[in-house]
């Protein structure tokens, strides 16, 4: 197969090859949203939405909303065979009490710490904190998925987050348009570079101190 | 007996300056003929607990764009630029926690607890102010219950006598705040005489509900 060329959707692939048979899976706002285009239903995951239900499907088509049934970004949505509808109660009994196998989520930055700060700009103001916080602390696996630097060129993944963190917790995976990294109480692990991108260019677009071992590879179908 | 007044009714109820649950996320499952009923009258200086900013205009951004909104008790404002501006230069106050959070609190408060531990938020400007308790090697923050003066909720059908059923994700914070609040107004789209809906069926007992009003559809 070939690569997706625009770099959300290259993101994206690449997060849903970690994800696995029958796991529960929960997609925050933004580039996570598109991994569920790179599931086949064969996999049989499911994927959980905060605002109250497991069984989300595709994106409605438009004129075929279904009123009341949205995703955690108010876009209108579908779902699956086997969907249940909760209380936010419930959401967070999913969401904070270990119920959740993988959560992808978009960050500000990220550190050599493996903490990521996505909620808050001082003197900006920010996106707030929703869910965020409860899945990052709550899921069994937390994958960081966001372009390698911001919009501007600058680093997201530095030596220590400028931003406030949003929980003191190691993620388990960053994945970007330039590389797949892996913290590890040694520090950030280079483990895969995008097609057509060298380590060099990595490194260059990252000022957090990455360990490069000697068998980098590249990302593959 | 029949808990069904207009909405007119249920506003003489409602003041300046009282707290008000509202629930929904993004705008879906808030009442709609209630608020528009809140900003016809101004009654403001509200503090509003509601999960998010919804959009400019739209559920409790409605509220926001009419000024009657003094504080908010809430998880994310991204999504409604006024509220963003309006924090941003004083004019609301805000309270900015984690969703689980929120919604644990208010279920404490309608449950009867004195608070509840989570892990969720320590280590974080969450923490500021509140006291850290470690159990079992693990931290946690205690968050206190957090009630409202008045709930005003949103139902697909509801019965005269105040049992309620909600409709795919509009059900969010609905049940919760059902619980934690003096006095508790219901919006329902579908009003229906008191045996219409299966015992079994029903999401929130009426006995929470002190008020049922028609919604505007």
């Amino acid at each position: 197969m070939t690569l997706p060329s625009s770099p959300k959707d290259l993101i994206a692939w690449r997060v849903a090859k970690e994800l696995n048979y029958g796991e529960i899976v929960n997609l925050g706002i933004g580039t996570p949203t598109l991994v569920s285009n790179y599931i086949s239903p064969e996999m049989n995951i499911m994927f959980q939405s905060e605002n109250g239900f497991v069984g989300m499907g595709a994106l409605a088509q438009p004129g075929e909303e279904i009123p009341d049934l949205t995703n955690a970004g108010g876009q209108w949505v579908t779902l699956v065979p086997g969907a249940a509808f909760f209380d936010t109660a419930m959401s967070f009994i999913i969401i904070r009490g270990g119920h959740i196998d993988v959560t992808v989520l978009g960050a500000l930055e990220v550190d050599e710490r493996g903490y990521l700060a996505n909620y808050w700009i001082p003197g900006r103001g920010g996106p707030g904190i929703g869910g965020g916080m409860d899945l990052v602390v709550g899921t069994k696996r937390v994958i960081v998925a966001m372009e390698h630097t911001r919009r501007d060129g600058e680093p997201k993944i530095v030596p220590r987050c400028s931003l406030p963190i949003t929980a003191k917790r190691m993620v388990d995976l960053i994945v970007t348009d330039m590389a797949v990294i892996r913290p590890t109480t040694e520090g950030l692990v280079l483990r895969e570079v995008a097609p057509g991108v060298t380590v060099d260019e990595v490194l260059a677009k990252t000022s957090a101190c990455l360990i490069v071992p000697d068998d980098v590879g590249e990302m593959v179908a | 007996m029949s808990k069904v007044k207009t909405v007119q009714e249920a506003m003489e109820r409602i003041e300046d300056g009282m707290t008000v649950m509202l629930p929904g996320f993004l705008g879906v499952g808030t009442p709609k003929a209630l608020i528009d009923a809140i900003c016809e009258r101004r009654i403001g200086n509200l503090t509003v607990i509601y999960n998010d900013g919804a959009f400019p205009g739209v559920g409790i951004g409605k509220l926001v764009r009419c000024g009657l909104v003094r504080k908010m008790i809430s998880t994310h404002t991204g999504t409604n630029p006024e509220l963003v501006k309006a924090v941003a230069d004083g004019k609301i106050e805000m309270e900015l926690l984690p969703q689980g959070t929120l919604v644990e609190r208010i279920r404490a408060a309608g449950a009867g607890l004195g608070g509840i531990l989570t892990p969720t938020g320590v280590g974080t400007s969450v923490e500021d102010g509140k006291t850290v308790m470690e159990l079992d090697g693990t931290k946690y923050l205690l968050e206190l219950p957090l009630r409202a003066d008045m709930a005003l909720l949103y139902a697909f059908k509801g019965d005269t006598g105040g049992n309620l059923v909600y409709r795919r994700t509009a059900r969010n914070f609905n049940p919760i705040m059902a619980t934690a609040a003096d006095l508790v107004i219901a919006e329902v789209e579908h009003l229906v005489d008191v045996g219409e809906i299966e015992p079994e069926h029903v999401v929130t007992p009426g006995i929470f509900v002190d008020i049922v009003v028609r919604g505007c559809n």
